[in-house]
């Protein structure tokens, strides 16, 4: 491979076309060839514009504005087209052919490499990445992690002697972060070309970088050095703006009341399992808590501070409405999302209030199928769905059967892209929506819709569209939406993934307390964390007998691998096995004693 | 993508240069539809039809893809015998309906028409692959690559585009408005469609600049696009056809240019 | 298409002529295009049930759906504010549905071209400088008078008078309707989400919300 490049900026700043605000200002910066850096930075700092700027697609003098200089290898970053590689968050927006030696190749062919060289590299760069697929393989049928090294083999094909990754990792599941770090950690042994990497979530990378940059918020550099220096000292800083730092793991929600809950909810809760488990859960926070509190008690949500009281809130308003015991019954049920194609079948499973269902598995296996058919929107493809009398409280007992608006007051489903659910113009317009399909009084809608407002840290944003929001800010207004109407079951499809760990805090603490009211959730989720925080069952899906990805690399076949992409307190944690009680083909895990369940299955 | 995925049939067929395809089609269409007559459809329809038994499609594919070409042509032909240009004998009038002898002859003949270029059309997109025809109109035809290999890429989002609309659909359900009127559904996915791919067009721009797509270097191509002997021959055989209808129709006194004569 | 090519080849990396194609703008088009060739597959497959009743009423009178398949070139154009993108976002959504299968073939690609033409005209008679709503209006009537002659010759020419003018004026209307207004307020739709902030369309809406 060729030499790498260096970078240096001397008082850089952009400003995008239409802002009033510098997105970087007055940033000086060097790096050097060779050099391997993460970049960090609270969510608005400018990592990302800075990133672009380096691999020259900032876009020209009408899409915004620049100020000082910014050079890579000594020249402009337009004129380095082809020496600069750029590898992107969203996998699916980064295929460009439909077969994968057409799409690695893509990048050469821009750059007018001959046709025999261009394959020669595509073949050499494919390996570089660890896939071994045919080249005539159709990129559509790739998962996740793999397009994402697909992408990453068609940066390398153009020998680039600068590296950039702009949170490479943010939407892959666990198993796709493990496969595109070692991907990149393959290649950077056989690399010189520099090095610089976005992400939020540090124990990624940390061990493959040499430098940190923190960016503060205003321009300039925040911090600048080794990772042990820069995490030691800029560590809880760090993690109190959403970054996720090993050593200070967001704060998790006491739960102390489980034990009370599990017993009013759950037939079947034997207490030796979840004594260890409240016991570590305990142990945890008492240590983790202390070092980050001074931080995150100022940001942390009201909610925390109401808790004692539960008498105000949305949560407690709406427990009036309240229906105990089994709300939702699935037997032999089979899922699909297109008619005459079952994903998964012959699943049983009990969706009880109060309580927290985790659906786990693996990609393909059907969780989100699932979890549309508990809400009310997909129809059973075989077996019944069927909702208690009470629940059901005079419509059908089939809940596809039910009108929209009646789904609104029973379940809530927080899809996994918010911005498939965005139906208004302003924030507060879209929190109004569930309210004004129930008809419900004006001033009572206005209530909810400020209550949540404020609960959600949405005021200031109550007339900005929705689509314009940051990622955690869509997020939050995605689950407040379905709030609003306040549904006695909560169905979450991959609620977390991709937060920083700030929204994953609150989001945590809410679900928390939505489940202490007598709320029921149900969360399709590949985030151990989040299982092992709130999760008092864990529903593994039936693994398909015929995946639709054909063999794997060698990197694929680990089932759960030991790095997990939410920042674990515990990183050499090992599995507490529990004897799974199945119930149908599903392996159901009940309660969860350590929750970073899935392996031996 | 499903929708897009070409029908591999025969390898005869599917290994012919889009490009070619596509000029067949043209060379046939452009000239059936300088009259409507009866006569011209009817033997390029024969003569179609004995072609489409090497066209590598079984029974199945070929009726399930034709389809919506079935469902129009009658479509179609009942439009003109109701309100074609009135001549000869009248069966039924009623307001603007008017059925005669030479209104029926138009619908028979629209009836045919419809069929002899909505078919070979279809039987021969079945089998093209995209990303060849991309590489035929950049490579033969010299479009610009630019544009060509955008439209290309904004193609390969289909897929995404369909697994965005049954979400949006649910999600529709999900906040309480599913069982609005269906135009104003239909108004709002459209709208919330084009967001959410607009949204994925920007990104899938800065990715393709950033692998140096359009660069100032003169760009190669890792696939040769040839337009061989095969090539040549399907565009023949389409004008042979073509030909051979306007032959008979115009010996036989029936052609009608584009209707000229009721 | 003539004028876009001949410009792409003057000018050169460097130059950022008013007229010259972005990568973004491309492919932004392409993708519009893309999508609105899903829309006109569905519309064909929905258009033989709606048009039947309209065509009861008053022959010619379907043509009042053709709008539906006119949308494309009017939005690309007011979107991409560039010669040619009309014609270009008309022609591959035209493409587009007739890869999936549309029962006119191979003329779908006519039409696209011809219903594009009509309103790139209309564009470039304001010289690519003026993309208010009475301008979008009138490109789409420009697509629906072209989708008229079209159709005319193409599908229905054995017609008589009443129908050719009923045909011709539901076409327009139905152009300025649902080509014109609606992709007119789609944009400004699209410019409050900030879907196209990379682009003048969207940066000057904004400014103003």
């Amino acid at each position: 491979m060729v030499g790498g490049a260096d970078v240096s900026a001397r008082g850089w700043g952009w400003r995008h076309a239409g802002r009033a605000a510098w997105a970087v200002s007055e940033l000086d910066l060097e790096i050097a060839a060779g050099e391997r850096v993460l970049l960090l930075g609270a969510s608005g700092a400018g990592k990302s514009t800075l990133i672009s700027a380096l691999a020259g697609v900032l876009g020209g003098a009408d899409e915004g504005e620049q100020a000082g200089s910014l050079l890579v290898g000594g020249g402009r970053p337009e004129d380095a087209r082809g020496r600069v590689g750029l590898l992107l968050q969203d996998p699916d927006s980064q295929v460009m052919l439909a077969r994968v030696g057409d799409d690695v190749a893509f990048g050469c062919e821009n750059l007018g490499v001959p046709r025999d060289e261009i394959w020669r590299r595509v073949a050499s760069a494919l390996d570089a990445v660890g896939l071994h697929l045919p080249l005539s393989h159709p990129t559509s049928e790739l998962s996740g992690g793999q397009k994402q090294r697909l992408a990453l083999a068609g940066v390398l094909a153009m020998q680039p002697q600068l590296l950039l990754l702009d949170e490479p990792t943010a939407n892959l599941d666990p198993q796709g972060v493990v496969e595109v770090r070692d991907s990149v950690a393959r290649v950077l042994e056989h690399s010189e070309a520099t090095f610089v990497v976005i992400e939020h979530r540090v124990e990624i990378w940390r061990h493959l970088v040499d430098r940190v940059i923190v960016l503060a918020p205003g321009g300039g550099v925040l911090a600048d050095g080794s990772p042990e220096a820069v995490l030691a000292s800029r560590g809880a800083e760090l993690a109190a703006s959403g970054v996720w730092v090993p050593e200070y793991p967001p704060a998790r929600p006491a739960r102390a009341s489980r034990a009370s809950r599990l017993g009013r909810g759950l037939s079947a809760t034997s207490g030796e399992a979840a004594a260890p488990d409240c016991g570590r859960q305990g142990g945890l926070i008492s240590a983790q808590l202390p070092r980050v509190a001074g931080k995150l008690a100022e940001q942390r949500w009201p909610i925390e501070r109401e808790r004692a009281g539960v008498g105000a809130g949305a949560a407690a308003a709406a427990a009036d409405t309240r229906v105990d015991g089994v709300l939702l019954s699935a037997r032999e049920l089979a899922v699909a999302r297109m008619k005459g194609h079952p994903v998964a079948t012959d699943l049983a499973l009990d969706i009880e209030a109060g309580t927290a269902l985790a659906i786990t598995g693996a990609n393909g296996a059907g969780k989100s199928t699932l979890a549309l058919t508990l809400a009310g929107l997909l129809a059973p493809a075989r077996g019944t769905l069927q909702a208690s009398e009470a629940f059901a409280s005079g419509a059908a007992s089939e809940p596809i059967r039910w009108k929209s608006r009646e789904l609104l007051t029973r379940v809530g489903t927080v899809f996994q892209d918010p911005e498939h659910q965005f139906l208004a113009q302003t924030v507060r317009d879209e929190l109004a929506v569930g309210p004004r399909a129930l008809r419900l009084p004006r001033a009572q809608i206005d209530e909810r819709v400020d209550e949540l407002l404020e609960r959600l840290r949405l005021t200031r944003l109550a007339a900005a569209n929705p689509f314009t929001l940051s990622g955690g800010e869509k997020r939050r207004l995605s689950v407040a939406t379905v709030l609003a109407t306040r549904p006695s079951v909560l169905v979450l499809d991959e609620p977390t993934f991709g937060q920083d760990s700030r929204t994953w805090a609150e989001l945590v603490a809410l679900l928390a307390e939505l489940l202490d009211t007598g709320t029921a959730l149900v969360a399709v989720t590949h985030d151990a964390a989040f299982v092992d925080a709130l999760a008092d069952r864990e529903f593994r899906m039936p693994d398909r007998p015929t995946p639709s990805v054909p063999a794997p690399a060698p990197a694929d076949s680990q089932p759960h691998p030991t790095l997990t992409p939410t920042a674990h307190p515990l990183p050499d944690l090992q599995i507490t096995k529990s004897a799974p009680k199945s119930r149908g083909k599903g392996g159901f895990r009940d309660p969860l004693p350590g929750a970073r369940a899935g392996e031996g299955t | 993508m499903s929708i897009l995925t070409p029908h591999r049939g025969t390898q005869a067929v599917y290994a012919i240069n889009p490009v070619a395809k596509i000029g067949a089609a043209f060379v046939l269409s452009l000239t059936l539809i300088l009259s409507i007559d009866w006569v011209s459809a009817a033997v390029a329809l024969v003569l179609e039809g004995i072609l489409f038994l090497w066209a590598g499609l079984t029974p199945r594919v070929f009726f399930l893809r034709t389809l919506p070409v079935w469902i129009a042509a009658p479509a179609a032909g009942l439009t003109t015998i109701l309100y074609g240009r009135p001549s000869g004998e009248t069966y039924f009038q009623f307001w603007l309906v008017h059925v005669t002898d030479g209104s029926i002859e138009l619908g028979i003949a629209t009836l045919l028409r419809v069929l002899a270029i909505g078919l070979p059309a279809v039987v021969l997109f079945v089998t093209v692959d995209p990303t060849d025809l991309a590489d035929g109109l950049a490579q033969v035809l010299h479009l610009p690559n630019r544009f060509v290999l955008g439209g290309l890429a904004g193609l390969r989002l289909v897929g995404l585009f369909l697994d965005d609309w049954r979400s949006l659909k649910l999600a529709r359900r999900a906040r309480g408005v599913g069982d609005s009127g269906r135009i104003r559904r239909f108004a709002s996915l459209g709208f919330a469609l084009l967001v959410l791919s607009i949204r994925r067009g920007s990104k899938l721009a800065t990715a393709m600049e950033a692998r140096g797509f359009g660069s100032p270097i003169k760009r190669t191509y890792a696939r040769a696009s040839t337009f061989g002997w095969r090539e040549t021959l399907l565009i023949v055989i389409a004008a042979a056809v073509a030909l051979t209808a306007v032959a008979v129709s115009v010996s036989t006194g029936h052609w009608n240019f584009i209707g000229s004569t009721g | 298409m003539q004028t876009t090519t001949a410009t792409l080849k003057v000018a050169s990396a460097a130059a950022t002529g008013k007229y010259r194609w972005r990568v973004v703008d491309i492919i932004v088009a392409s993708v519009i295009g893309v999508a609105s060739g899903l829309i006109f597959w569905a519309w064909g497959q929905a258009w033989n049930p709606l048009s039947a009743p309209l065509e009861a009423l008053a022959p010619g009178l379907g043509a009042l759906l053709g709008g539906g398949w006119l949308f494309a070139g009017v939005l690309g154009g007011l979107i991409i504010r560039k010669p040619g993108a009309a014609v270009y976002t008309e022609v591959l959504a035209a493409v587009v549905s007739m890869l999936i299968g549309t029962q006119w073939g191979i003329l779908t690609l006519l039409s696209g071209v011809v219903q594009g033409i009509g309103a790139e005209v209309v564009f470039a008679l304001f010289l690519y400088a003026n993309f208010k709503l009475y301008v979008a209006m009138l490109a789409g009537a420009g697509a629906g008078l072209a989708l008229a002659i079209n159709d005319l010759i193409v599908s229905y020419p054995g017609s008589d008078t009443p129908f050719v003018v009923i045909y011709t004026v539901s076409s327009i209307v139905s152009g300025i309707v649902l080509a014109g207004l609606l992709s007119w307020l789609a944009v400004k739709g699209l410019a409050r989400t900030g879907a196209l902030s990379r682009f003048a369309a969207g940066r000057q809406a904004s400014v103003r919300v």
